[in-house]
Protein backbone atom coordinates (compact mmCIF):
# COMPACT_ATOMS: atom_id res chain seq x y z
CA UNK A 1 0.00 0.00 0.00
CA UNK A 2 1.17 3.64 0.05
CA UNK A 3 -0.45 6.84 -1.42
CA UNK A 4 0.70 8.61 -4.61
CA UNK A 5 1.04 12.43 -3.99
CA UNK A 6 1.76 13.98 -7.19
CA UNK A 7 4.85 12.55 -8.68
CA UNK A 8 5.67 10.84 -5.79
CA UNK A 9 4.71 7.49 -4.06
CA UNK A 10 4.71 7.72 -0.58
CA UNK A 11 4.91 4.47 1.47
CA UNK A 12 2.69 2.86 4.16
CA UNK A 13 4.90 3.51 7.79
CA UNK A 14 6.65 7.20 9.41
CA UNK A 15 7.30 9.75 6.65
CA UNK A 16 9.35 12.35 7.40
CA UNK A 17 10.24 16.07 5.29
CA UNK A 18 13.48 17.33 6.88
CA UNK A 19 15.51 20.17 5.81
CA UNK A 20 19.06 20.19 6.02
CA UNK A 21 20.09 23.89 7.00
CA UNK A 22 17.53 23.34 10.01
CA UNK A 23 19.27 22.66 13.36
CA UNK A 24 16.58 20.45 14.45
CA UNK A 25 16.09 18.00 11.35
CA UNK A 26 19.85 17.55 11.95
CA UNK A 27 19.34 16.85 15.81
CA UNK A 28 16.79 14.29 15.01
CA UNK A 29 18.77 12.84 11.93
CA UNK A 30 19.81 9.18 13.94
CA UNK A 31 16.50 9.18 15.55
CA UNK A 32 14.28 8.86 11.91
CA UNK A 33 17.74 6.81 10.30
CA UNK A 34 16.64 4.33 13.87
CA UNK A 35 13.03 4.30 13.20
CA UNK A 36 13.52 3.45 9.46
CA UNK A 37 11.28 6.33 8.35
CA UNK A 38 10.88 7.31 4.71
CA UNK A 39 12.74 10.71 4.51
CA UNK A 40 12.52 13.29 2.00
CA UNK A 41 14.36 16.74 2.06
CA UNK A 42 13.91 19.92 0.80
CA UNK A 43 17.83 21.32 0.64
CA UNK A 44 20.01 18.76 -0.01
CA UNK A 45 19.11 15.73 -2.54
CA UNK A 46 22.12 13.36 -1.08
CA UNK A 47 21.40 13.84 2.45
CA UNK A 48 18.34 11.02 2.66
CA UNK A 49 16.76 8.45 0.01
CA UNK A 50 14.17 11.33 -0.19
CA UNK A 51 14.35 14.13 -2.78
CA UNK A 52 12.37 16.54 -2.72
CA UNK A 53 14.34 19.64 -3.54
CA UNK A 54 11.69 20.58 -6.25
CA UNK A 55 9.14 21.44 -2.99
CA UNK A 56 6.35 19.17 -4.88
CA UNK A 57 5.66 16.45 -2.22
CA UNK A 58 6.33 19.51 0.70
CA UNK A 59 3.68 22.24 -1.01
CA UNK A 60 1.42 18.92 -1.73
CA UNK A 61 1.20 17.72 1.85
CA UNK A 62 0.68 21.00 3.20
CA UNK A 63 4.18 21.06 4.94
CA UNK A 64 4.79 24.31 7.12
CA UNK A 65 7.58 23.35 9.30
CA UNK A 66 10.78 21.05 9.42
CA UNK A 67 10.78 18.54 10.44
CA UNK A 68 7.42 17.13 10.12
CA UNK A 69 6.92 13.60 10.82
CA UNK A 70 3.77 11.65 9.44
CA UNK A 71 2.14 8.42 9.66
CA UNK A 72 0.55 6.69 6.55
CA UNK A 73 -2.11 3.79 7.20
CA UNK A 74 -3.40 2.75 3.47
CA UNK A 75 -2.34 5.46 1.82
CA UNK A 76 -3.53 8.24 4.17
CA UNK A 77 -2.34 10.30 6.31
CA UNK A 78 -3.12 9.29 10.02
CA UNK A 79 -0.74 11.09 12.42
CA UNK A 80 1.61 14.29 11.93
CA UNK A 81 3.93 16.10 14.85
CA UNK A 82 5.72 18.98 13.76
CA UNK A 83 9.47 20.16 15.46
CA UNK A 84 10.89 17.35 17.46
CA UNK A 85 8.62 16.63 20.54
CA UNK A 86 10.11 12.93 22.00
CA UNK A 87 6.80 12.62 24.05
CA UNK A 88 4.80 13.19 20.72
CA UNK A 89 7.13 11.35 18.65
CA UNK A 90 6.90 8.36 20.81
CA UNK A 91 3.26 9.03 20.58
CA UNK A 92 3.13 8.84 16.86
CA UNK A 93 5.67 5.92 16.07
CA UNK A 94 4.81 3.86 19.48
CA UNK A 95 8.28 3.41 20.43
CA UNK A 96 9.42 4.63 23.64
CA UNK A 97 12.89 5.91 24.20
CA UNK A 98 13.43 8.22 21.26
CA UNK A 99 16.79 9.89 20.88
CA UNK A 100 17.78 9.26 24.63
CA UNK A 101 20.79 12.61 24.70
CA UNK A 102 18.31 15.01 22.65
CA UNK A 103 16.68 17.52 24.71
CA UNK A 104 12.86 16.70 25.37
CA UNK A 105 11.84 19.57 22.95
CA UNK A 106 13.36 21.28 20.05
CA UNK A 107 11.30 23.47 17.56
CA UNK A 108 11.71 23.27 14.10
CA UNK A 109 12.46 25.82 11.11
CA UNK A 110 10.10 27.02 8.70
CA UNK A 111 9.52 24.80 5.26
CA UNK A 112 10.99 26.13 1.78
CA UNK A 113 7.61 25.39 0.68
CA UNK A 114 6.36 28.16 2.15
CA UNK A 115 9.03 30.54 1.73
CA UNK A 116 7.33 33.61 0.22
CA UNK A 117 9.39 33.82 -2.27
CA UNK A 118 8.76 30.62 -3.31
CA UNK A 119 4.86 29.68 -2.81
CA UNK A 120 3.80 31.50 -5.99
CA UNK A 121 5.57 29.13 -8.38
CA UNK A 122 4.48 26.49 -6.14
CA UNK A 123 1.10 26.85 -6.38
CA UNK A 124 1.25 27.68 -9.89
CA UNK A 125 3.16 24.30 -10.42
CA UNK A 126 1.63 21.85 -8.21
CA UNK A 127 -1.56 23.72 -6.37
CA UNK A 128 -4.99 23.88 -7.40
CA UNK A 129 -4.89 27.78 -8.49
CA UNK A 130 -8.05 28.29 -9.64
CA UNK A 131 -6.08 30.44 -12.76
CA UNK A 132 -8.62 29.55 -15.81
CA UNK A 133 -6.60 31.46 -17.99
CA UNK A 134 -5.48 29.76 -21.33
CA UNK A 135 -2.20 28.75 -20.93
CA UNK A 136 0.29 29.48 -23.83
CA UNK A 137 3.48 27.75 -24.13
CA UNK A 138 6.21 29.66 -25.70
CA UNK A 139 8.67 27.64 -27.18
CA UNK A 140 12.50 27.48 -26.11
CA UNK A 141 13.84 29.45 -29.19
CA UNK A 142 10.98 32.06 -28.74
CA UNK A 143 12.55 35.30 -27.29
CA UNK A 144 9.84 35.79 -24.29
CA UNK A 145 9.10 39.70 -25.07
CA UNK A 146 9.11 38.83 -28.59
CA UNK A 147 6.67 36.26 -28.59
CA UNK A 148 4.39 38.79 -27.09
CA UNK A 149 4.63 41.23 -29.77
CA UNK A 150 4.18 38.52 -32.06
CA UNK A 151 0.51 37.43 -30.62
CA UNK A 152 -0.75 41.23 -30.59
CA UNK A 153 -0.77 41.51 -26.51
CA UNK A 154 0.80 44.85 -26.29
CA UNK A 155 0.59 48.07 -26.53
CA UNK A 156 3.43 48.71 -28.30
CA UNK A 157 6.05 48.68 -25.77
CA UNK A 158 7.15 45.60 -24.12
CA UNK A 159 5.42 44.00 -21.30
CA UNK A 160 6.09 41.62 -18.29
CA UNK A 161 5.34 37.85 -19.54
CA UNK A 162 2.34 37.16 -17.25
CA UNK A 163 3.44 33.87 -15.90
CA UNK A 164 1.02 31.85 -13.66
CA UNK A 165 3.75 32.95 -11.10
CA UNK A 166 3.52 36.52 -11.52
CA UNK A 167 -0.60 36.37 -11.93
CA UNK A 168 -1.18 34.49 -8.38
CA UNK A 169 1.36 37.06 -6.94
CA UNK A 170 -0.76 39.60 -8.42
CA UNK A 171 -4.01 38.31 -7.90
CA UNK A 172 -3.10 38.40 -3.77
CA UNK A 173 -3.10 42.28 -4.20
CA UNK A 174 -7.14 41.91 -3.84
CA UNK A 175 -9.34 39.97 -1.91
CA UNK A 176 -11.77 39.39 -4.86
CA UNK A 177 -12.41 35.44 -6.17
CA UNK A 178 -10.21 35.28 -8.95
CA UNK A 179 -13.38 34.06 -10.98
CA UNK A 180 -15.61 37.07 -10.50
CA UNK A 181 -16.61 39.05 -13.52
CA UNK A 182 -15.69 42.78 -12.67
CA UNK A 183 -16.66 44.04 -16.25
CA UNK A 184 -18.42 43.45 -19.40
CA UNK A 185 -15.41 45.07 -21.40
CA UNK A 186 -16.37 46.62 -25.39
CA UNK A 187 -16.13 46.89 -27.68
CA UNK A 188 -16.66 42.39 -27.40
CA UNK A 189 -18.38 42.50 -25.10
CA UNK A 190 -16.25 39.82 -23.04
CA UNK A 191 -16.90 39.05 -19.29
CA UNK A 192 -13.55 39.81 -17.48
CA UNK A 193 -12.79 38.39 -14.67
CA UNK A 194 -10.44 39.73 -11.69
CA UNK A 195 -7.84 37.03 -12.74
CA UNK A 196 -7.93 38.51 -16.42
CA UNK A 197 -7.54 41.77 -15.18
CA UNK A 198 -4.56 39.94 -12.88
CA UNK A 199 -3.02 38.97 -16.16
CA UNK A 200 -3.05 42.36 -18.31
CA UNK A 201 -2.10 43.37 -14.85
CA UNK A 202 1.39 41.93 -14.57
CA UNK A 203 2.01 42.61 -18.37
CA UNK A 204 1.32 46.33 -17.80
CA UNK A 205 3.75 46.01 -14.79
CA UNK A 206 1.72 46.51 -11.98
CA UNK A 207 2.67 45.50 -8.19
CA UNK A 208 -0.32 43.63 -6.26
CA UNK A 209 -0.85 46.49 -4.57
CA UNK A 210 -2.03 48.39 -7.04
CA UNK A 211 -4.92 46.01 -8.46
CA UNK A 212 -7.65 47.10 -6.76
CA UNK A 213 -6.97 50.38 -8.14
CA UNK A 214 -6.89 48.73 -11.59
CA UNK A 215 -10.03 46.86 -10.61
CA UNK A 216 -11.94 49.94 -9.57
CA UNK A 217 -11.04 51.84 -12.55
CA UNK A 218 -12.07 49.15 -14.77
CA UNK A 219 -15.67 49.27 -13.03
CA UNK A 220 -15.79 52.75 -13.59
CA UNK A 221 -14.49 52.71 -17.07
CA UNK A 222 -17.36 50.06 -18.12
CA UNK A 223 -20.33 51.53 -16.13
CA UNK A 224 -23.02 51.92 -18.73
CA UNK A 225 -22.84 56.07 -18.16
CA UNK A 226 -18.81 56.40 -19.21
CA UNK A 227 -19.59 54.92 -23.23
CA UNK A 228 -16.40 53.15 -23.30
CA UNK A 229 -17.66 51.50 -26.49
CA UNK A 230 -17.88 54.81 -27.96
CA UNK A 231 -14.82 56.30 -26.23
CA UNK A 232 -12.99 53.82 -28.04
CA UNK A 233 -14.58 53.69 -31.26
CA UNK A 234 -14.49 57.37 -31.82
CA UNK A 235 -12.34 59.36 -34.00
CA UNK A 236 -11.86 62.30 -31.99
CA UNK A 237 -8.69 61.86 -29.65
CA UNK A 238 -9.91 61.17 -26.46
CA UNK A 239 -9.42 57.95 -24.33
CA UNK A 240 -9.85 57.34 -20.38
CA UNK A 241 -8.28 59.14 -17.92
CA UNK A 242 -8.13 57.97 -14.30
CA UNK A 243 -8.20 60.06 -10.83
CA UNK A 244 -7.15 58.91 -7.55
CA UNK A 245 -8.04 59.84 -4.31
CA UNK A 246 -7.81 58.51 -0.52
CA UNK A 247 -5.00 56.96 1.35
CA UNK A 248 -4.74 54.24 -1.40
CA UNK A 249 -3.03 56.61 -3.57
CA UNK A 250 0.17 57.60 -0.75
CA UNK A 251 -0.07 53.53 0.18
CA UNK A 252 1.00 52.29 -3.48
CA UNK A 253 3.60 55.08 -3.99
CA UNK A 254 1.54 57.12 -6.46
CA UNK A 255 2.30 61.13 -7.68
CA UNK A 256 0.75 63.62 -7.01
CA UNK A 257 2.77 66.49 -7.26
CA UNK A 258 5.67 66.96 -9.03
CA UNK A 259 5.09 65.90 -12.81
CA UNK A 260 1.96 64.13 -11.69
CA UNK A 261 1.02 64.19 -15.07
CA UNK A 262 4.04 62.81 -17.03
CA UNK A 263 6.09 59.74 -16.50
CA UNK A 264 8.53 58.22 -14.00
CA UNK A 265 6.15 56.94 -11.25
CA UNK A 266 5.43 53.12 -11.45
CA UNK A 267 2.06 53.01 -9.93
CA UNK A 268 0.60 56.28 -12.14
CA UNK A 269 2.42 54.79 -15.36
CA UNK A 270 1.12 50.91 -14.53
CA UNK A 271 -2.41 51.72 -13.51
CA UNK A 272 -3.54 53.44 -16.37
CA UNK A 273 -2.01 51.13 -18.95
CA UNK A 274 -3.46 47.74 -17.38
CA UNK A 275 -7.12 49.46 -18.33
CA UNK A 276 -6.23 49.99 -21.54
CA UNK A 277 -4.10 46.29 -21.89
CA UNK A 278 -7.84 44.97 -20.62
CA UNK A 279 -9.40 47.42 -23.32
CA UNK A 280 -7.26 46.00 -25.93
CA UNK A 281 -6.77 41.99 -24.86
CA UNK A 282 -9.88 41.39 -23.37
CA UNK A 283 -12.23 43.65 -24.79
CA UNK A 284 -10.71 43.57 -28.33
CA UNK A 285 -10.34 47.43 -28.65
CA UNK A 286 -7.17 47.68 -31.15
CA UNK A 287 -6.19 50.72 -33.12
CA UNK A 288 -7.37 50.87 -36.24
CA UNK A 289 -9.98 48.21 -35.85
CA UNK A 290 -12.95 49.31 -33.70
CA UNK A 291 -10.62 52.26 -31.90
CA UNK A 292 -10.72 54.65 -35.42
CA UNK A 293 -8.89 57.41 -33.37
CA UNK A 294 -7.95 60.01 -35.91
CA UNK A 295 -4.45 60.93 -34.20
CA UNK A 296 -5.44 59.34 -30.78
CA UNK A 297 -3.26 60.84 -27.66
CA UNK A 298 0.06 59.76 -25.86
CA UNK A 299 -2.32 59.70 -22.94
CA UNK A 300 -3.95 56.73 -24.45
CA UNK A 301 -0.53 54.13 -23.60
CA UNK A 302 -1.32 55.55 -19.96
CA UNK A 303 -2.87 58.37 -18.20
CA UNK A 304 -2.98 57.87 -14.05
CA UNK A 305 -2.62 60.41 -11.79
CA UNK A 306 -3.38 61.08 -7.86
CA UNK A 307 -5.05 64.22 -6.63
CA UNK A 308 -2.76 66.24 -4.67
CA UNK A 309 -5.18 66.35 -1.47
CA UNK A 310 -2.94 67.94 1.23
CA UNK A 311 -2.48 71.72 0.85
CA UNK A 312 -5.88 71.94 -1.90
CA UNK A 313 -8.50 74.52 -1.96
CA UNK A 314 -10.62 71.87 -2.78
CA UNK A 315 -11.96 68.59 -0.92
CA UNK A 316 -11.16 65.32 -2.54
CA UNK A 317 -12.73 65.14 -6.20
CA UNK A 318 -14.56 61.81 -5.42
CA UNK A 319 -15.34 62.57 -2.12
CA UNK A 320 -17.16 65.98 -3.68
CA UNK A 321 -18.73 63.28 -6.23
CA UNK A 322 -20.27 61.63 -3.53
CA UNK A 323 -17.60 58.76 -2.60
CA UNK A 324 -15.13 59.63 0.34
CA UNK A 325 -11.91 57.79 0.83
CA UNK A 326 -10.37 55.36 -1.44
CA UNK A 327 -12.16 55.95 -5.38
CA UNK A 328 -11.08 56.34 -8.61
CA UNK A 329 -12.43 58.92 -10.81
CA UNK A 330 -12.43 58.01 -14.51
CA UNK A 331 -12.61 60.92 -17.24
CA UNK A 332 -12.74 61.19 -21.14
CA UNK A 333 -9.48 62.80 -21.73
CA UNK A 334 -7.37 63.53 -24.90
CA UNK A 335 -3.67 65.17 -23.44
CA UNK A 336 -2.78 68.13 -21.72
CA UNK A 337 -2.90 72.25 -23.02
CA UNK A 338 -0.99 74.34 -20.61
CA UNK A 339 -2.22 77.27 -18.87
CA UNK A 340 0.39 80.01 -18.09
CA UNK A 341 -0.61 82.71 -15.74
CA UNK A 342 2.56 84.08 -13.70
CA UNK A 343 1.02 87.14 -12.26
CA UNK A 344 -2.54 86.69 -11.36
CA UNK A 345 -2.61 87.11 -7.40
CA UNK A 346 -6.07 87.07 -6.43
CA UNK A 347 -8.37 84.76 -7.66
CA UNK A 348 -11.12 86.97 -10.13
CA UNK A 349 -8.08 87.16 -12.15
CA UNK A 350 -6.64 83.74 -12.05
CA UNK A 351 -10.41 82.60 -13.05
CA UNK A 352 -10.63 85.00 -15.54
CA UNK A 353 -7.62 83.35 -17.11
CA UNK A 354 -8.81 79.84 -16.62
CA UNK A 355 -12.06 80.75 -18.49
CA UNK A 356 -10.41 82.32 -21.27
CA UNK A 357 -8.01 79.16 -21.77
CA UNK A 358 -11.22 76.92 -20.97
CA UNK A 359 -13.20 78.60 -23.91
CA UNK A 360 -10.96 77.29 -26.71
CA UNK A 361 -11.45 73.45 -25.85
CA UNK A 362 -12.55 71.62 -29.07
CA UNK A 363 -13.43 74.80 -30.47
CA UNK A 364 -13.76 78.59 -29.06
CA UNK A 365 -17.32 78.53 -30.74
CA UNK A 366 -18.01 75.07 -29.57
CA UNK A 367 -20.67 75.11 -26.58
CA UNK A 368 -21.62 72.92 -24.44
CA UNK A 369 -20.77 69.43 -26.59
CA UNK A 370 -17.01 68.75 -25.18
CA UNK A 371 -16.57 68.21 -21.38
CA UNK A 372 -12.79 69.16 -20.00
CA UNK A 373 -10.94 68.48 -16.60
CA UNK A 374 -9.06 71.31 -15.17
CA UNK A 375 -6.35 70.29 -13.22
CA UNK A 376 -5.35 73.45 -10.89
CA UNK A 377 -1.35 73.30 -9.57
CA UNK A 378 -0.21 73.97 -5.94
CA UNK A 379 0.43 77.91 -6.70
CA UNK A 380 -2.40 78.71 -8.36
CA UNK A 381 -4.09 76.63 -6.14
CA UNK A 382 -2.94 78.48 -3.13
CA UNK A 383 -4.44 81.52 -5.23
CA UNK A 384 -8.11 80.22 -4.61
CA UNK A 385 -6.89 78.47 -1.66
CA UNK A 386 -6.04 82.11 0.73
CA UNK A 387 -9.34 83.66 -1.30
CA UNK A 388 -11.12 80.41 0.44
CA UNK A 389 -12.06 79.57 -2.95
CA UNK A 390 -13.35 75.71 -3.02
CA UNK A 391 -14.03 73.69 -5.77
CA UNK A 392 -18.10 74.95 -6.02
CA UNK A 393 -17.32 78.71 -5.75
CA UNK A 394 -14.36 78.52 -8.43
CA UNK A 395 -17.00 76.64 -10.53
CA UNK A 396 -19.51 78.88 -10.26
CA UNK A 397 -17.55 81.19 -11.54
CA UNK A 398 -16.26 80.33 -14.32
CA UNK A 399 -19.58 79.20 -15.20
CA UNK A 400 -20.61 83.06 -14.99
CA UNK A 401 -17.37 83.89 -17.21
CA UNK A 402 -17.91 81.05 -19.61
CA UNK A 403 -21.73 82.25 -20.82
CA UNK A 404 -21.18 82.75 -24.26
CA UNK A 405 -23.46 85.06 -26.28
CA UNK A 406 -24.03 83.01 -29.49
CA UNK A 407 -24.02 85.85 -31.71
CA UNK A 408 -19.57 84.95 -31.59
CA UNK A 409 -20.62 81.08 -32.04
CA UNK A 410 -23.02 81.10 -34.80
CA UNK A 411 -21.73 79.12 -38.14
CA UNK A 412 -19.86 82.27 -40.27
CA UNK A 413 -19.06 84.33 -37.15
CA UNK A 414 -15.74 85.93 -37.57
CA UNK A 415 -14.89 84.03 -40.71
CA UNK A 416 -15.42 80.50 -39.28
CA UNK A 417 -17.87 78.25 -40.44
CA UNK A 418 -17.55 76.10 -37.40
CA UNK A 419 -20.31 77.22 -35.06
CA UNK A 420 -23.45 76.67 -33.89
CA UNK A 421 -26.68 76.59 -35.65
CA UNK A 422 -28.19 80.20 -36.59
CA UNK A 423 -31.56 79.63 -34.95
CA UNK A 424 -29.69 79.59 -31.62
CA UNK A 425 -28.45 83.37 -32.26
CA UNK A 426 -29.44 85.63 -29.50
CA UNK A 427 -29.34 83.26 -26.76
CA UNK A 428 -26.02 82.65 -24.09
CA UNK A 429 -24.90 79.31 -24.10
CA UNK A 430 -22.35 78.02 -21.60
CA UNK A 431 -19.53 76.47 -22.56
CA UNK A 432 -19.87 73.56 -20.36
CA UNK A 433 -23.29 71.44 -19.86
CA UNK A 434 -23.91 70.61 -16.08
CA UNK A 435 -21.16 68.63 -14.50
CA UNK A 436 -19.23 69.20 -17.69
CA UNK A 437 -16.22 70.40 -16.30
CA UNK A 438 -14.32 68.93 -13.26
CA UNK A 439 -11.44 70.16 -11.07
CA UNK A 440 -8.76 68.66 -10.15
CA UNK A 441 -5.37 69.52 -7.92
CA UNK A 442 -2.24 68.15 -8.86
CA UNK A 443 1.16 69.02 -9.29
CA UNK A 444 4.52 70.35 -7.82
CA UNK A 445 5.24 73.22 -5.32
CA UNK A 446 6.54 75.18 -7.61
CA UNK A 447 4.98 76.65 -11.17
CA UNK A 448 2.20 79.39 -11.73
CA UNK A 449 1.08 76.57 -14.28
CA UNK A 450 -2.73 74.33 -14.88
CA UNK A 451 -3.71 72.35 -17.36
CA UNK A 452 -6.77 71.25 -19.02
CA UNK A 453 -7.63 68.36 -20.28
CA UNK A 454 -9.74 68.16 -23.46
CA UNK A 455 -12.43 65.74 -22.81
CA UNK A 456 -14.88 64.48 -25.17
CA UNK A 457 -18.69 64.64 -25.65
CA UNK A 458 -20.08 64.81 -22.34
CA UNK A 459 -23.57 63.99 -21.45
CA UNK A 460 -26.28 61.71 -21.80
CA UNK A 461 -25.07 61.38 -26.04
CA UNK A 462 -21.52 60.67 -24.55
CA UNK A 463 -19.48 60.31 -21.84
CA UNK A 464 -20.22 61.22 -18.18
CA UNK A 465 -17.14 60.88 -15.64
CA UNK A 466 -17.58 57.89 -13.41
CA UNK A 467 -16.28 57.17 -9.56
CA UNK A 468 -16.32 54.16 -8.19
CA UNK A 469 -14.74 53.48 -4.11
CA UNK A 470 -11.61 51.32 -4.27
CA UNK A 471 -12.08 47.93 -2.64
CA UNK A 472 -9.55 45.31 -1.50
CA UNK B 1 9.96 25.81 -21.65
CA UNK B 2 7.81 28.97 -20.28
CA UNK B 3 4.16 29.57 -19.79
CA UNK B 4 2.33 32.67 -20.14
CA UNK B 5 -1.59 33.32 -19.45
CA UNK B 6 -3.38 34.26 -22.39
CA UNK B 7 -4.50 37.83 -21.52
CA UNK B 8 -7.44 38.08 -24.11
CA UNK B 9 -10.96 37.07 -23.66
CA UNK B 10 -10.88 34.15 -25.27
CA UNK B 11 -13.54 34.43 -27.00
CA UNK B 12 -14.53 32.09 -29.76
CA UNK B 13 -16.99 34.11 -32.23
CA UNK B 14 -18.72 31.80 -33.81
CA UNK B 15 -18.41 31.85 -37.65
CA UNK B 16 -21.73 33.42 -39.98
CA UNK B 17 -21.22 33.12 -43.32
CA UNK B 18 -22.79 36.39 -45.52
CA UNK B 19 -25.51 36.31 -47.11
CA UNK B 20 -25.39 36.33 -50.45
CA UNK B 21 -25.10 39.71 -52.16
CA UNK B 22 -27.76 41.02 -54.01
CA UNK B 23 -28.11 41.50 -57.63
CA UNK B 24 -29.89 44.49 -58.00
CA UNK B 25 -31.55 46.52 -55.18
CA UNK B 26 -35.18 46.66 -57.14
CA UNK B 27 -38.07 45.66 -55.30
CA UNK B 28 -35.60 45.15 -51.86
CA UNK B 29 -36.18 47.15 -48.51
CA UNK B 30 -32.85 48.96 -47.66
CA UNK B 31 -32.66 50.45 -44.42
CA UNK B 32 -30.50 53.93 -43.97
CA UNK B 33 -29.19 53.91 -40.48
CA UNK B 34 -28.34 57.40 -39.40
CA UNK B 35 -25.79 57.20 -36.41
CA UNK B 36 -26.97 60.52 -35.02
CA UNK B 37 -23.47 62.06 -36.58
CA UNK B 38 -23.78 66.10 -37.99
CA UNK B 39 -25.23 65.91 -41.50
CA UNK B 40 -24.98 62.46 -41.82
CA UNK B 41 -28.55 62.72 -42.90
CA UNK B 42 -27.23 64.97 -46.10
CA UNK B 43 -25.76 61.47 -47.63
CA UNK B 44 -28.79 59.93 -46.63
CA UNK B 45 -31.43 61.91 -47.79
CA UNK B 46 -29.42 61.61 -51.15
CA UNK B 47 -29.45 58.13 -50.92
CA UNK B 48 -32.78 57.73 -50.80
CA UNK B 49 -33.70 59.51 -53.57
CA UNK B 50 -31.14 57.49 -55.69
CA UNK B 51 -32.76 53.78 -54.19
CA UNK B 52 -35.92 55.27 -54.45
CA UNK B 53 -34.83 56.13 -58.50
CA UNK B 54 -34.04 52.41 -58.59
CA UNK B 55 -36.89 50.73 -57.50
CA UNK B 56 -35.47 50.09 -53.90
CA UNK B 57 -38.59 50.29 -50.69
CA UNK B 58 -36.58 52.59 -48.11
CA UNK B 59 -36.78 52.61 -44.55
CA UNK B 60 -35.01 55.32 -42.00
CA UNK B 61 -33.29 54.17 -39.03
CA UNK B 62 -31.43 56.52 -36.57
CA UNK B 63 -29.58 55.78 -32.73
CA UNK B 64 -29.90 57.54 -30.55
CA UNK B 65 -26.40 59.19 -30.53
CA UNK B 66 -23.43 58.08 -32.27
CA UNK B 67 -21.15 57.64 -29.09
CA UNK B 68 -22.77 54.40 -28.15
CA UNK B 69 -24.07 51.11 -30.15
CA UNK B 70 -27.19 50.85 -31.50
CA UNK B 71 -29.68 49.51 -28.63
CA UNK B 72 -30.54 46.12 -29.09
CA UNK B 73 -34.36 46.71 -30.26
CA UNK B 74 -33.25 49.12 -33.04
CA UNK B 75 -31.04 46.12 -34.25
CA UNK B 76 -33.71 43.63 -34.11
CA UNK B 77 -35.76 46.08 -35.90
CA UNK B 78 -33.98 46.57 -38.81
CA UNK B 79 -32.89 42.99 -39.29
CA UNK B 80 -36.77 42.18 -39.20
CA UNK B 81 -37.59 44.68 -41.51
CA UNK B 82 -34.71 45.00 -44.41
CA UNK B 83 -32.74 42.67 -46.86
CA UNK B 84 -29.71 45.86 -46.86
CA UNK B 85 -28.51 47.78 -44.90
CA UNK B 86 -26.43 51.05 -45.50
CA UNK B 87 -25.10 52.71 -42.54
CA UNK B 88 -23.50 56.71 -42.60
CA UNK B 89 -21.08 56.89 -40.85
CA UNK B 90 -19.26 60.18 -41.21
CA UNK B 91 -18.99 63.43 -40.45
Amino acid sequence: MGATVGCVRLPDGLVAVVKRDCPTCVLVEPVLRALGAAVWCQDDAAWFDGDDTNLELSYRLGIETVPTLLRVRAGVETARVVGWSREQWEQLTGVSGLGPALPDHRPGCGSLSVDPFRIDGLEARYGVSGLSSRRVELADAEDEHEALFDRGWTDGLPVVPPTPERVLRMLRGTTRDPREVVAVVPPDLVECTVEKVAVNAVMAGCLPEYLPVVLAALEAATSEEFALHGLLATTHFAGPVVIVNGPVAARIGMNSGVNALGQGNRANATIGRALQLVVRNVGGGRPGEVDRAAMGNPGKYTFCFAEREEDSPFPPLAADRGVAGDAVTVVAGSGVQPVVDQLSRDPESLARTLAACLRVNAHPKLPVAWDALLVVSPEHGRVFREAGWDRGRLLAELERLLLLPAAELVRGAGGMAEGVPDSMAGRELPKFRPGGLLVAHAGGPAGLFSAIVGGWVGGETGSVPVTREVRT
Amino acid sequence: MRTVLDPTGERQAPGRALLPRPVALEGRTVGLLDISKARGDVVLDRLEQLLTADGAHVRRYRKPTFARPAPVDLRHEIAEQCEVVIEALAD
